[in-house]
């Protein structure tokens, strides 16, 4: 297909993994110590899967899957919100489909919907407004969710609600804020990061400046990428060659797509109907200042929070979850202790099993071969255990 | 004959004759058991069906054991319901969707269809015309495929407890005695066979749905596969299993080919044949090929050295003119499909979790 296959031809591959591997034996790169680069987007997650690209990496290199997969970083207690909205008598919910299935403390939107609740996939938030338009008697509830890539969406669909005179229609906003949270995993002392790929959708709207402190005060590299398999080749030996030159700075692999002022129409749209949370609770990660934003008071009227009442309430994590450990990069999808066995995605109890953007669900559905091995060992290991209680 | 007898006979003959349905729609009236069903009976199903089981309206079609014994040793037996929406798309209805899918059902397992069965669930309210058309369309493929509708059953339910037309058909089909398919005789060094173009319904119900407001073309691949199967395992008596890749599509199948042998299935992802508009549509919406329904496409595990002359064959048939080999099988790692990507990668493919989409079939 045009200007896809492109992206994925094997030959040019194979020719920037010879390059990468030379940049790779430049580095002084011990057992003990890999080198760690994290992708901080999902969608970055889902391509490396989805290609195999990681079993076509050097040993020496480790990818760490961040934590840019909104779906994945949603608290339980959001998700017990959603139902309880979904479950108002008079109100259609409305979400994306990837959401359907997050778990809340008693169910997911999945299950309220079986249990009678009106919830209704959408592929826009315009769609949710033209349910509202079409349903006059009902409240119609849009589940906004997601970095500064879907923001600009939902502000131009409210901007577009308030110019049609639509009252009807209000947001769940989750959105949430790439930048403070990947300020607070360079925080952490736990991490061991050697750079960035950085999330090529969210800079598309948000330019490249606002990373700039992560290479001159954290001196990390980082490379704004694309989701094509070359795309992350090209990235990755744009982040090692930094490495190799002892330079840290900003780059964008992905110029046809991302420019490095950003987006300022959107921009001006999400500063008009969005502000700024004090903070906002993460799954995995905790409570991180200013990494969530609300409706603002000039648009409070679309504002769900303020038309319904939602329970609001703090949900702790299952203790068996180790989420925040894997986000971070401090252990690997499958050395949780409840990777595939408690927690699969069929059954998911951290919400990176959920979404196919979440790391667990990749390694779990597209994971390394020897997984399936794994998993049986840890089977049969916790069945023993089982017995000899 | 006194006049009052005539008169009483004059107008049985009247009650008696072969109605024609009344009224532009269904209504209850039309699932009650007396006359108007009757009539729709009569004018829908038994006049376009028009066969010689059908026409003597017993509570039950009998069909001669002959037919069965020179055919086969074995009877095969299936079931499927049909509640897609929408009830027409480009390339198919729910009417041609019903035979097809179970006619392949039979196929894949060897048989040769013989006869069919039509129970439909309409809800109060739905256009006679558009039965009739539906009911057309089932007769039109029956007709392709060979097979007879020999009985059926009709109900009419409220307004609201179905939406539009549900149908369920059932069949049955003899099994020649040299045939013998299960997954369980898929060999290390067999190939992985399949008849074309992967995801075409699936893609073509999300398109018919004219949700995304995807301009596009794309046309579901709803057809039967008896005649192809037919010539292949003439072609070929030891191919050792045959599966229709529907709902969860190609990768549903393969798992449990997998599974079943205890082997590895191997599929190469630059041999699938995947149209552009099949795969614009998933790139847009996150959706995987693999996993996309089909209603005409067959996945076969076959010997290695007969491979080329069954796609020769295969090649003949307009439902086949696109088949290719996509795979093949190895010994480890057991029980699982890999996929080669075309980026140089492997990667697993899993059974799929959930639903990609709802009333595709």
């Amino acid at each position: 297909m045009k200007y896809v296959d492109e992206f994925r031809d094997p030959k040019k591959a194979k020719a920037l993994l010879k390059e990468i591997n030379l940049l790779v034996d430049e580095i002084e790169i011990t057992k003990e110590r890999p080198l760690q680069i994290m992708e901080v987007c999902g969608g970055h997650t889902h391509s490396i899967f989805r290609y195999g690209i990681e079993q076509m990496l050097p040993d020496k290199i480790e990818l760490v899957h961040g934590p840019g997969c909104p779906v994945c970083v949603l608290p339980m207690g959001r998700v017990d919100d959603c139902v309880a909205l979904a479950e108002h008598p008079n109100v259609i919910f409305t979400t994306f489909g990837d959401a359907m299935r997050v778990p809340g403390s008693k169910k997911s939107l999945l299950q309220a919907k079986a249990d009678g609740a009106d919830v209704r996939m959408v592929y826009s938030p315009l769609d949710a407004l033209n349910l509202a338009k079409e349903n006059p008697d009902k409240e119609v509830v849009f589940f906004a969710l997601g970095f500064e890539t879907t923001m600009p969406s939902t502000a131009f669909t409210i901007l577009e609600a308030e110019k049609q005179g639509i009252k009807n229609f209000s947001l769940f906003c989750n959105h949430i804020t790439i930048i403070p949270t990947v300020k607070a995993i360079l925080d952490s002392p736990d991490i061991l990061l050697d750079g960035f790929l950085g999330p090529g959708h969210v800079s598309m709207v948000i330019g490249n400046k606002p990373y700039e402190f992560i290479a001159k005060h954290y001196n990390k590299p980082l490379v704004v990428a694309g989701f094509e398999p070359l795309d992350i080749l090209q990235s990755l030996w744009m982040v090692l060659k930094q490495i190799v030159d002892g330079r840290s700075e900003v780059e964008n692999q992905y110029q046809r797509i991302v420019p490095d002022e950003g987006n300022n129409p959107a921009l001006d749209a999400i500063n008009k109907v969005f502000e700024l949370r004090e903070f906002f609770e993460w799954r995995g990660l905790g409570s991180i200042d200013h990494s969530g934003v609300r409706v603002s008071d000039a648009y409070s009227k679309y504002d769900a929070e303020q038309k319904f009442s939602v329970p609001n309430l703090k949900i702790a994590d299952p203790k068996a979850c180790q989420c925040g450990e894997v986000l971070k990069g401090v252990i690997k999808p499958w050395e949780c202790k409840v990777f595939g066995t408690a927690c699969s995605p069929e059954t998911p109890l951290g919400a990176l099993m959920v979404s196919s953007e979440g790391a667990c669900a990749a390694y779990f559905n597209y994971g390394k071969i020897d997984l399936t091995s794994l998993i049986k060992q840890r089977e049969e290991q916790q069945a023993e255990e089982i017995i000899n209680a | 004959m006194s006049a009052a007898a005539k008169d009483i006979e004059q107008k049985g003959d009247i009650r008696r004759r072969s109605g024609k349905v009344r009224g532009d729609i269904v209504t209850l009236a039309h699932g009650s058991g007396g006359k108007a069903m009757r009539d729709l009976i009569d004018d829908i199903f038994v006049s376009t069906f028009a066969n010689e089981h059908l026409s003597t309206l017993e509570d039950q079609a009998r069909i001669h054991l002959d037919k069965f014994n020179s055919n086969g040793d074995r009877i095969a037996m299936t079931t499927d319901s049909y509640v897609v929406d929408p009830l027409f798309f480009p390339g198919g209805n729910i009417g041609s969707l019903a035979v097809n899918g179970t006619v392949n059902d039979l196929a894949v397992g060897g048989a040769k269809p013989t006869a069919l069965t039509c129970g439909m669930i309409i809800e109060e309210g739905f256009s006679i015309e558009t039965l009739r058309r539906v009911v057309t369309e089932m007769k039109q493929a029956a007709d392709f495929a060979g097979v007879s509708i020999v009985t059926g059953d009709t109900k009419v339910v409220h307004r609201g407890a179905a939406d539009k037309l549900f149908i369920n058909t059932a069949g049955i089909g003899v099994i020649p005695k040299s045939y013998d398919l299960t997954a369980t005789k898929i060999q290390e060094g067999d190939v992985i066979i399949t008849n074309g173009y992967l995801g075409d319904h699936g893609a073509a119900i999300v398109d018919a749905r004219g949700e995304l407001a995807i301009e596009n073309t794309i046309n579901s691949d709803c057809q039967a596969l008896n005649h192809l199967i037919q010539s292949m395992l003439e072609t070929c008596p030891n191919i050792r299993c045959i599966r229709d890749a529907t709902r969860g599509g190609i990768a549903t199948v393969l798992n449990e080919f997998a599974q079943q042998a205890n082997l590895c299935l191997r599929l190469h992802e630059d041999k699938l044949r995947v149209r552009d508009e099949v795969k614009g549509m998933c790139e847009i919406l996150g959706l995987d090929p693999l996993y996309l329904a089909n209603e005409g496409k067959l996945v076969a595990c076959v010997p290695a050295d007969q491979a080329d002359a069954l796609i020769k064959v295969m090649q003949k048939d307009p439902a086949g003119k696109d088949a290719v080999i996509v795979g093949n099988v190895s010994a480890s790692p057991e029980g699982v499909v890999v996929l080669s990507t075309v980026f140089g990668g492997d990667r697993i493919v899993d059974m799929l979790v959930g639903e990609q989409l709802p009333r595709i079939c």
